[in-house]
């Protein structure tokens, strides 16, 4: 069985998730509107050669149609970021308001930070944290390059994340979009599956856990908390979550998102999981010709 | 070319801070009364070099607290912090100081230099193209020598694309090799 196989049960049109996950993915950018507005986003588009669609869930995301995103005055300029178009999900989930102390715990390479930053229209206080010092330097140099000044970079294990350096001693929201086994990238990268083992899944959804703790206890009651990955994988998933309504207090919460999608599932090879993880999200390759994807959104406090 | 401010040798030699430390942030300070380490500037300092140097108001900068890294390497950071703070980054990086002609970053004038009122360069596409690819070119301008800020025209309006130093009938492109760009 190859791992794929393993989600058809959940997948809905087992053909369509097949012959999704062996096309390319098309090629989106994210309007940045801390440097541009999406109306001169546009402007600049229709200026150049390159022919695009607005998909519609998300105001600001452009399809191109072209594989070179980067080589365009919009991308130089910051005025727009190439990003996987799934992974414009969890930013407004967590929906930041400007003025907040926010936590991308796991930020590299800065999509989803950067995300972060712009719904914040700059203001408040973002800290992105990466544990890979490599990564952090793709997550810096992004954070420049779309002009966000409200960043505070720090090189922490997010497990045990210190507020030391900080003059507050709690967030208002975090996010959690966890290192994971990649399973819904394999459309950008067809070796995304290559190491792929059950023993990986015992050990990555562990640190998983660990790292969701950690951004629960570090941020304040009523504050929000959302979850997500890039896999398919219910070990990565909601089995993370279950054990994490367990362990920590803190509930799921109902979000609203205009991408074709699933909910999370309540049952997984004999594991039985709490009610509330249908509020969770799943997104397959087949419904929105997209990544897959993973996505939940908790509040902290009973 | 315009130079830097006035040498600001008013140390007060107190407290523990003389000397820049490189592996944390420190704030600057207000002005030079307050000010404990030497030849730091203040963010008067900061806010009227903008002000001079490219017309640029200093309210254009009322979110952003200034920071010094590494010995005249500034950022402007627009979030919470208490000085000094040892962390990896603080808000963007954003003015070279400590030498004699103070440098912008180009990812500053990006976010900054909209409000540009002098010296300011605007580049045809073409010319435009080898400016952000990396490349040094013979271009006519009567103004100021010195780090320019170079604009283009784009979706109808001029959007400042980085930082040049124009000499000797020259504009030699500063864009730092990670963003150079051919297209």
């Amino acid at each position: 069985m190859t791992v794929l196989e393993r989600y058809e049960p959940l997948v809905g049109d087992i053909e369509a998730f097949r012959a999704a996950c062996q096309q390319p993915l098309p090629s989106v950018v994210r309007t940045n509107t801390i440097k541009a507005d999406v109306g001169r986003a546009r402007a600049a588009l229709d200026e150049s050669d390159i022919g695009y669609e607005s998909p519609e869930w998300r105001p600001g995301l452009f399809r191109l149609d072209t594989d070179k995103p980067g080589s365009t005055w919009g991308s130089f300029q910051g005025w727009w970021h190439g990003q996987e178009e799934v992974s414009a999900i969890p930013a407004p989930v967590l929906d930041p308001q400007p003025g907040e102390r926010v936590w991308a715990a796991c930020g590299a390479p800065g999509s989803k930070a950067s995300h972060l930053a712009a719904l914040m229209d700059d203001s408040g206080t973002l800290v992105a944290n990466d544990r890979n010092l490599g990564r952090l330097s793709a997550l810096r140099f992004n954070l420049e390059r779309l002009g966000v000044t409200c960043a505070a970079v720090t090189n922490r294990d997010a497990r045990n994340f210190s507020m030391q350096p900080f003059e507050f001693e709690e967030f208002d929201r975090a996010l959690v979009d966890a290192p994971c086994s990649c399973e819904g990238t394999i459309r950008k990268n067809p070796d995304a599956l290559a190491g792929w083992s059950e023993g990986y899944l015992d050990s990555v959804s562990t640190l998983q856990r660990s790292i969701l703790e950690r951004a629960i206890q570090a941020t304040r009651e009523g504050g929000s908390v959302v979850y997500s990955t890039c896999t398919f994988a219910p070990e990565e998933n909601e089995a993370v979550l279950d054990g994490v309504l367990e362990s920590e207090d803190c509930r799921l919460v109902e979000f609203d998102l205009a991408l074709d999608h699933g909910p999370g599932i309540t049952e997984w090879q004999g594991a039985e999981f709490d009610s509330s993880l249908r509020t969770a999200k799943r997104v397959y390759p087949h419904q929105n010709d997209t990544g897959g994807f993973f996505c939940a959104r908790l509040e902290v406090g009973g | 070319m315009s130079g830097a401010p006035e040498s600001d040798s008013e140390d007060d030699g107190d407290g523990d801070e003389r000397e820049n430390d490189g592996s944390r942030f420190d704030r600057l300070p207000p002005s030079a009364e307050e000010r404990r380490v030497a030849g730091r500037p203040t963010r008067e300092d900061v806010l009227d070099w903008w002000a001079d140097r490219y017309g640029i108001p200093p309210e254009t900068f009322a979110e952003q607290s200034f920071w010094e890294k590494g010995s005249g390497k500034i950022w402007a950071f627009a979030g919470e912090g208490h000085s000094p703070i040892a962390i990896e980054g603080l808000g963007l990086t954003f003015l070279r100081v400590r030498q004699e002609h103070w440098k912008p970053t180009s990812n500053a004038i990006q976010r900054f230099g909209h409000a540009a009122t002098r010296n300011v360069i605007e580049l045809e596409e073409g010319e435009a193209r080898a400016f952000v690819a990396g490349h040094d070119q013979e271009i006519e301008w009567d103004g100021d020598w010195g780090y320019l800020i170079v604009a283009q025209e784009l979706a109808s309006e001029r959007e400042p694309l980085g930082v040049g130093l124009y000499l000797h009938g020259e504009l030699r492109s500063q864009i730092p090799k990670g963003r150079r760009r051919e297209f």
